[in-house]
């Protein structure tokens, strides 16, 4: 089991090509837990079907990210919200 | 073109018959995964049938190995664009499954142990189309390719052919699966090469 994932910062490329800050920097909650952390610290597999990240407490899905030839799917049902820092 | 001979060619040909547009063809066996493999105690496990009544049929694996198997041999074809000719497996059709249920429902929903959720029309699964198998070339089937007991279902996209399955709702209307929600084909059909929805 502990092989069979990869870390969060296996997203950061996918969830660049969506959003112009380093989402896997930002601070995660899973709205199946609560637990909070950086989306770097999530348990990822993938990347095919898609990128699938689960909560590193109770490994429930927080994430899943499916890349089509001209679309890509995010789904963030399993995340509370996610804290950006944003410059002052 | 001396050194080629007829017979492979001709075998050549009829792999590529069985292949669907867009995909290519592997000899081993890949593993593709949403989440960490389920373990599955055989003294814990079962199988349900749920119906649109809310009648349960339930089956323990003792239950499962005393049901008429068989051994179907069927190619797979996975979304990712791999396709496995000839695999041989054991198990139970789902017509077998099925014989005492009562149910006018059109949509069916399996669910896994883990978590895991695909939709497929209950037409889909009856009449030869579908299985419970337990075993893979022979032996008893590994937990990463779905063991104890996964859903076989050839005809679609092999992430329709749920690993560590534990049950179907039946349902009037479709709901959705795990990667129906997330930008897959919501039938899946290899020979029309629906993978994302819009295909």
């Amino acid at each position: 089991m502990t092989t069979e994932h990869l870390d969060g910062n296996a997203l950061a490329g996918p969830l660049a090509e969506i959003f112009s800050v380093d989402v896997t920097a930002a601070t995660g909650r899973c709205a199946s837990c609560g637990l909070s952390g950086p989306v770097a610290s999530l348990r990822v597999y993938g990347p095919a079907p898609g990128f699938v990240a689960r909560c590193p407490g109770c490994d429930e899905v927080v994430l899943r990210l499916v890349r089509g030839p001209d679309a890509a799917w995010l789904d963030l049902r399993g995340a509370v919200s996610l804290r950006v820092a944003l410059p002052e | 073109m001396g050194i080629v001979s007829r017979g492979f060619r001709g075998r050549r040909r009829e792999q590529d018959d069985r292949l669907p547009p867009g995909q290519y063809l592997v000899d081993d066996f890949p593993v593709l995964s949403a989440g960490p493999t389920p373990r599955v105690p055989l003294d814990r496990w079962e199988f349900a049938i749920d119906t649109e009544a809310e009648v349960t049929h339930r089956w323990s694996w003792p239950e499962l190995m005393a049901l008429a198997q068989t051994t179907p041999t069927v190619d797979l074809h996975c979304v990712t664009k791999w396709s496995k000719l000839d695999t041989s497996w054991q198990g139970v059709s789902l017509d077998t499954l099925f014989e005492d249920v009562e149910t006018a429902a059109e949509y069916a929903l399996v669910y896994s142990y883990g978590g895991y959720t695909t939709n497929l029309p209950l037409e889909d699964l009856l009449d030869g189309k579908a299985w419970i198998v337990h075993r893979y070339d022979g032996e008893e089937l590994e937990p990463r390719h779905g063991g104890p007991a996964r859903l076989l279902v050839p005809h679609l996209y092999l992430w329709k052919s749920a690993k560590w399955v534990r049950g179907i709702r039946l349902l009037d209307e479709d709901w959705p699966g795990f990667w129906e929600t997330a930008g897959y084909h919501n039938y899946g059909d290899p020979w029309r090469e629906q993978r994302y929805q819009g295909d």
